[in-house]
């Protein structure tokens, strides 16, 4: 008897610990752009719908180009705030073949789209509705902004508010690859 | 209009009008018949269809789904996103959307993590498993253990000495006292 009280406990316990690691964030991206790798950008054939509504796109079909891929919601402060940096490097980035790629999560799409119209954003916006494509960047907490070069590989992280200097290095080093 | 036009001459109570015919009766008949055949199949006055789709409450919708930003049930949020989501709602509601097409609809703009009962596929699955087997195990354990702690306090009370005896003199004292009341 003891034993089976036992075995269920540890079976609860189990269940436990592997809820709280599977539900935490992942940072495999994190640990290999730190020891100086450039993994592959995870879920790029998810497709996810345009925020204007005129169909879908997967992250795979601006492989060629530099992309700064950025997640933000309208109801978050720091996004408002990034928003002119994000404008000016699509501006930068469009005359030389890159896109800045944004992706709303965890907003509904009128919110965004008054967010797009009220900020001036000019580059794509896509919708993560399911939020499977956030989770496969380890993104919990928005904004977040992931630098991938025209292979498709992330070559630089902020999780948080960029500022210029972050994003002017990190687009230069996707280009340098 | 034609059809109320043929029963204008059929007044209960006035006597026959003057311009009463039998063609009129039937032609009445006919088209009350057509009328009550035309309201029976009407969607509007279909109690079953108007049962099947009672009008989505704002409270109720407010305790099955989340504040995204704050993680917390919105019936108990203030933040301005669970304004901006009973906003949304109240929209969605306006439109005439039943409860369940509003949380498909929320569900489609801020994913899942918008309701507040996890969804019963993967993991989120033990939410409603673990408790099931909890409450399971427990009543096993009860049905195991319950027949011995019964044998338990059966042999107890099969060994345990009966009340004390009295001594000779409490007896004869007891005796001596229930022979007063004799």
């Amino acid at each position: 008897m003891p034993l089976l009280i036992g075995v269920a406990g540890a079976a609860l316990v189990g269940l436990l610990v592997y809820g709280v690691l599977s539900q935490s964030p992942k940072r495999t991206l994190d640990e290999a752009i730190k020891q100086g790798h450039h993994p592959t950008a995870p879920a790029s054939t998810i497709p996810m719908p345009l925020l204007s509504g005129n169909g879908a796109r997967t992250l795979a079909s601006y492989r060629g180009k530099v992309v700064v891929l950025n997640f933000w919601a309208s109801w978050c402060t720091p996004c408002q705030e990034e928003s002119p940096i994000l404008e000016r490097a699509q501006h930068t980035l469009a005359r030389r073949g890159g896109t800045v790629l944004g992706v709303t999560f965890r907003d509904s799409s009128p919110d965004s789209l008054t967010f797009v119209k009220h900020y001036g954003v000019s580059y794509p916006n896509l919708r993560d509705t399911t939020g499977e494509f956030a989770q496969a960047y380890g993104t919990t907490q928005i904004p977040e902004t992931f630098v991938i070069d025209s292979s498709g590989n992330v070559v630089a992280i902020s999780r948080g508010e960029i500022d210029e200097a972050f994003l002017n290095h990190a687009i230069a080093l996707a280009e340098s690859v | 209009m034609r059809i109320f036009g043929a029963c204008r001459s059929l007044r209960v109570g006035l006597g026959p009008s003057p311009v009463s015919r039998p063609t009129n009766h039937l032609a009445c008949l006919a088209a009350m018949l057509m009328l009550v055949a035309a309201l029976g199949a009407s969607p509007l006055l279909d109690s079953s269809a108007i049962a099947a789709t009672p009008r989505t409450s704002m409270p109720a919708i407010e305790r099955q789904v989340m504040c995204v930003t704050c993680k917390i049930p919105l019936n108990v949020a203030e933040s301005p996103q669970s304004q901006r989501e009973r906003a949304y709602i109240r929209g969605l509601i306006a439109e005439g959307k039943t409860e369940a097409q509003v949380k498909s609809e929320l569900v489609a703009q801020y994913g899942t993590s918008v309701l507040a009962l996890p969804s019963a596929k993967g993991f989120d699955l033990a939410a409603y498993l673990v408790p099931v087997a909890v409450v399971l195990a427990l009543i096993g354990l009860l049905a195991l253990l319950l027949p011995s702690w019964r044998r338990h306090a059966r042999d107890q009370a099969a060994t345990s000495p009966d009340s004390p005896k009295l001594s000779a003199g409490d007896a004869a004292r007891l005796d001596a006292d229930l022979e007063r009341f004799d």
